[in-house]
């Protein structure tokens, strides 16, 4: 079965979704994910849904729920790269999701997870 | 059946062409169209749908416009009807192109000596053609009312790079939902054009803020914020600050500024930008500055 490949660069875990996402492989990249946060004692997971035609109501509430998973394992996420067709659809839907972070680009995803930690290890 | 008699008709309309022609001119000139058109030109549009309207006549099918025999009549009076709307003729006008060949048409009949069903033929005939015209007339009056609501549409939500990642726009009139979907798209496409990280709406050419409006905006803000960019609502006047709150809009999760210049000042420092001033200021001028409550 395919699944999403979770890439680790240094304190923070990059997902980049290529394909179209079904609910079951949906499901499986929330599993993972969560997994993979506590092994690798990540610190922020970036999302990258660029290639994303697509987005529905089941997609856009995985990663409300993936966002709020993480935050209790005690990392931030960000989605970035959302489409502007997807984003007027989302929110014509009436998910504008709250809980997550955005940014306009990986890089500037990264500058955000990057902030978010600093400004952590600052509180503590 | 009539073919017989159109056949006449055909030859009346060959043989005393010219006669008809310049009647139906001086009937033309008489009414009021001739200061708006050339009368060059309307001896020519006259002439053409003459020679078509024979054509037509000639294939004895008066009973219908629609068949191809009058696709040359047609094609003339499509034409015609289009350039004179965009001209400015009235309807009627436009009609009594048609309408008044029936003058000399029933002069040329009437010195023929034929019986009453001809002309009633010719009557109903051209009053179809007549009422061609102004069908046309009203279709493009109709696709040039459409395509100046297009223009005003892409003309009135213009997208300004304001500064380095930061965009503006202004809006200026009602928002309703068709344009707060055309404003959306083309702000949302801006920002990734761009790559900007903060959008300034600008609604002091708004006139009235209502829940729908402010739902509108809502949710143009919350599209931005999904694609990673930050919105400021600026240019809220005093009445609308009012309203929204007397409506019980929730504008909580926004950041709203009354002036543009506010919202430009805020999004300069989350930007980690300055403007400098490199020239003392003259005491005239010290107002407005150094303001420095936000978020």
């Amino acid at each position: 079965m395919e699944r999403i490949p979770i890439l680790k660069m240094g304190e923070f875990l990059l997902v980049s979704i290529q394909v179209d996402m079904h609910d079951r492989l949906a499901m499986s990249l929330q599993e993972d994910l969560t997994q993979r946060i506590v092994s690798a004692r990540a610190r922020g997971v970036l999302i990258d849904i660029s290639a994303l035609d697509v987005v529905d109501s089941f997609i856009g509430r995985m990663l409300g729920h993936i966002a709020a998973m993480s935050r209790i394992l005690d990392a931030e996420t960000v989605v970035v790269g959302m489409r502007p067709a997807v984003a007027i659809t989302l929110v014509e839907l009436g998910l504008s999701l709250p809980g997550i972070r955005t940014a306009l680009n990986i890089e500037k995803g990264m500058d955000l997870l990057r902030l978010a930690s600093a400004e952590r290890q600052t509180g503590n | 059946m009539d073919t017989n008699k159109s056949s006449r008709l055909a030859a009346i309309l060959n043989e005393r062409e010219s006669e008809i022609l310049s009647d139906w001119i001086r009937l033309q000139g008489s009414s009021s169209t001739r200061r708006l058109i050339g009368e060059e030109e309307l001896h020519r549009q006259s002439k053409d749908f003459l020679a078509a309207l024979r054509q037509g006549v000639a294939s004895g099918r008066l009973d219908d416009i629609q068949s191809s025999p009058w696709d040359a009549a047609r094609e003339i009076l499509d034409s015609l009807s289009r350039s004179r709307a965009r001209q400015g003729f009235t309807p009627s006008e436009t009609a009594t192109f048609v309408f008044s060949l029936k003058q000399p048409l029933f002069q040329a009949l009437s010195s023929y000596n034929q019986g009453n069903d001809e002309f009633w033929n010719i009557t109903l005939l051209l009053d179809k053609l007549g009422l061609h015209t102004t069908e046309l007339h009203q279709k493009s009056r109709e696709e040039i009312i459409q395509k100046q609501q297009r223009e005003v549409l892409e003309l009135s939500t213009p997208v300004i790079k304001l500064w380095d990642g930061i965009l503006a726009l202004p809006l200026i009139g009602t928002l309703d939902s068709e344009r707060t979907q055309v404003v959306m798209e083309s702000l949302l496409q801006a920002i990734v054009d761009t790559g900007a990280g903060i959008a300034i709406i600008d609604i002091t050419g708004v006139p009235t803020v209502d829940t729908l409006v402010a739902q509108h905006l809502l949710k143009t803000v919350a599209a931005a914020r999904l694609m990673g960019a930050e919105c400021i609502i600026s240019g809220i006047r005093p009445q609308i600050a009012a309203t929204i709150v007397h409506l019980g809009v929730e504008l909580h999760s926004v950041i709203t500024k009354a002036t543009l210049a506010d919202a430009i000042s805020l999004a300069l420092r989350r930007t980690g930008q300055v403007i400098q001033r490199v020239r003392p200021l003259s005491s005239t001028q010290e107002a407005g500055r150094g303001t420095d409550s936000d978020s």
